[in-house]
């Protein structure tokens, strides 16, 4: 388990200070893959670095089950990073690079021969073994910086942004390789990206981060499904913001009243206001359907059709201000059914919106 | 078609042959043509005062070994010689050693400040550099000399009684000859630690290597060529050093360069001054080749 305790971290001094992280607080489990996400700047990799001793917070506690960490240099911390860049040792082999760590561990011989050998099997790399680190394709050094970096056997092992550098097809197959490793080995994973579908598919929980702050900590769904506020309705996925009026709530259901004077319940926002003022509604794109003009929540005009493959977005005007865009998985057989310029509305069921915090 | 890349391609033979008339010539000229009459004047009689006579003769090759005894006529080792071999191969390796002891350091300090500061550090080792080597060398005479400003402030400190001799003895070859050539050392060394990833040292770092052990298996292995290359950067030039032997050594401390300026000086010897140059350059040439092979055997291991 890491416990992070109000980390912050500045850097420079007076009118250049730079705060990269605000008073972060996290708690980790063990076991867990745990991912840091948020824009390039939001201080998800200083928090990476910070945890792995390549820099001294400014303030707050770092331990892990339990032991201080902040008071130990890296190469005495029981946690191994794979670099952005895999900064694998170009002077050495695949198999020397896999046993550097171990060496330094003063491992005997034949226990880190055979660790070697069972981390070249777990990546897939036993007959790269001898090859030098500049002769392999970018995604079996990726192999390699992660079969070196679960050698010496981490408590925890930091990824900073490891598949950002891989092309589309081996970044999803990595993916789940990342999975599977996260799954067989048991140790606990903490993975930096910027790239939100990644941190849905392979996460158990994610902390969405903006200039140096926890914006919302939670599982994919919750994260995806109820975003707290704007930013993270905005950064994952593609999201419709409605103006409404706050009624009342109840509970998690909050009833409000849209632009077009049509009144739904939501989810209430958590911790933010009961009852009155203005407040801002997410809908997700493929959580609303759209219908006839006659009788739909909120009617507009369709402005634009796109195609996508696999779906299709309609772009509507609303008669009440801004524009709402509905994705629409495409069927077999499926024709387009509206024209352009068409009157239309759009529909969502009850509970469906979230009410945010700001 | 055929015809015509055929005349195409010899053009290009010509033009390139052309181009490179210029370099020939002066190669010839300037490095060729005087090795050429180095080696014929080393396999020559000496002239009484000076120059030659052109009559073959092995006795100058004999002579950089060996000597014959002015009354006896006994063959016996060229003491002298030999003496001023070792000591110009002793302290060329010393200053190399010592050169890279300060300079390795040096070169991490500066490949470690940020970006824009690095050329500001370059430039305060470069200003000495472009100084003139005289000017250097008697600087180091008026730190090291017997009231120089280091034994003035030994006495003044009462930490001695006497001036401390620094001044022409092999001591005094060793500073001024590091002082003069750090910069050879400091510059390949840079150049190959600029280009170092350092998040291969973070990586060391991570793998639970300590200060010393990222330095030696990590940073070291790495920035090797640019040792290497500075190695052989001081160790040339110290070889056939000349100017600071003279001033710090006080004619008491010979080196390579000082033995054959004698030769074609005040002992008109050419023939032999010749042989020992050609010496000279041999032991250059040994250095290399071990250079050539070193960084031969890192290109392989690239490969």
């Amino acid at each position: 388990m890491i416990e992070i305790e109000g980390i912050t971290k500045t850097f420079g001094e007076g009118a250049s200070a730079f705060t990269a992280l605000d008073d972060v607080s996290i708690t980790i489990q063990s076991n867990e893959f745990f991912t840091l996400l948020g824009p390039s700047g939001c201080g998800k990799t200083t928090l990476l670095r910070t945890i792995a001793g390549f820099l001294d917070p400014t303030r707050g506690k770092l331990a892990l089950d339990g032991e201080d960490l902040l008071s130990r240099p890296p190469y005495q911390r029981p946690v191994n990073t794979v670099f952005q860049s895999y900064a694998l040792f170009p002077h050495m082999t695949v198999a020397e690079n896999i046993a550097f760590g171990l060496e330094m561990l003063k491992k005997p011989k034949a226990q880190i021969k055979a660790t070697v050998d069972e981390m070249l099997d777990l990546v897939q790399m036993a007959p790269m073994a001898d090859r030098k680190t500049a002769q392999i394709s970018g995604g079996q050094q990726q192999r390699v910086a992660l079969a070196r970096a679960l050698a010496p056997r981490p408590k925890v092992l930091l990824l900073d942004e490891p598949l950002s550098a891989l092309d589309f097809k081996l970044r999803k197959e990595m993916q789940l390789e990342l999975k599977r490793l996260q799954h067989e080995t048991g140790i606990t994973f903490v993975f930096v990206t910027h790239d939100q579908e990644e941190a849905l598919t392979m996460s158990d929980r994610i902390a969405v981060m903006n200039l140096g702050t926890i914006r919302q900590i939670g599982g994919p769904r919750d994260i995806y499904d109820h975003p707290a506020e704007r930013f993270v309705a905005d950064f994952i996925g593609d999201t419709n913001f409605l103006q409404a009026e706050l009624l009342d709530t109840t509970g998690e259901a909050a009833r409000i009243r849209l632009g077009s004077g049509a009144e739904t319940t939501a989810r209430a926002a958590p911790g933010g206001p009961g009852a009155g003022g203005q407040v801002t509604v997410a809908v997700r794109p493929e959580h609303a359907a759209i219908t006839g003009a006659g009788g739909a929540l909120l009617p507009g005009t369709l402005q634009e059709v796109v195609y996508f493959g696999t779906d299709t977005h309609y772009h509507v005007d609303l008669d009440c201000g801004g524009r709402f865009v509905v994705r629409v998985q495409n069927q077999p057989g499926h024709m387009q059914p509206r024209e352009v310029g068409a009157r239309v509305g759009i529909d969502f069921a009850a509970g469906i919106g979230q009410v945010l915090k700001d | 078609m055929t015809d015509l890349s055929t005349i195409r391609s010899r053009r290009e033979t010509r033009d390139r042959w052309l181009l490179l008339t210029p370099a020939l010539v002066i190669l010839t000229l300037a490095a060729m043509g005087p090795l050429l009459i180095v080696v014929i004047y080393s396999f020559l009689t000496p002239g009484d005062y000076g120059g030659v006579e052109w009559q073959f003769s092995w006795t100058s090759w004999f002579n950089v070994v060996a000597e014959r005894d002015f009354f006896t006529e006994e063959l016996k080792l060229a003491d002298a010689h030999l003496t001023v071999l070792w000591r110009s191969v002793k302290l060329s390796l010393l200053t190399v050693i010592l050169s890279f002891l300060v300079g390795f350091p040096t070169a991490y300090f500066i490949a470690t400040r940020p970006a824009h500061k690095r050329d500001m550090w370059m430039l305060l080792i470069m200003i000495p550099f472009w100084t003139n080597l005289l000017i250097r060398t008697f600087a180091i005479m008026q730190l090291i000399r017997n009231h120089g400003t280091i034994n003035m402030i030994l006495l003044g400190l009462g930490i001695v009684d006497e001036p401390v001799q620094m001044l022409y003895t092999e001591f005094s070859l060793l500073v001024g000859m590091t002082y003069v050539y750090l910069p050879l050392m400091i510059l390949p060394v840079y150049a190959s630690m600029e280009r170092l990833d350092f998040n291969l040292v973070e990586a060391g770092y991570d793998l639970y290597a300590t200060r010393f052990q990222v330095l030696r298996r990590v940073i070291f292995p790495l920035v090797k060529p640019g040792v290497v290359a500075g190695s052989i950067l001081v160790f040339v030039p110290c070889l056939g050093a000349y100017v600071t032997p003279r001033v710090l050594g006080g004619g008491k401390q010979l080196m390579l360069g000082n033995l054959i300026d004698l030769q074609f000086g005040q002992l008109r010897n050419w023939p032999l001054g010749a042989a020992l140059s050609l010496t000279l350059l041999a032991v250059v040439m040994v250095a290399l080749v071990f250079y050539v092979r070193a960084i031969g055997r890192e290109g392989e291991s690239d490969v």
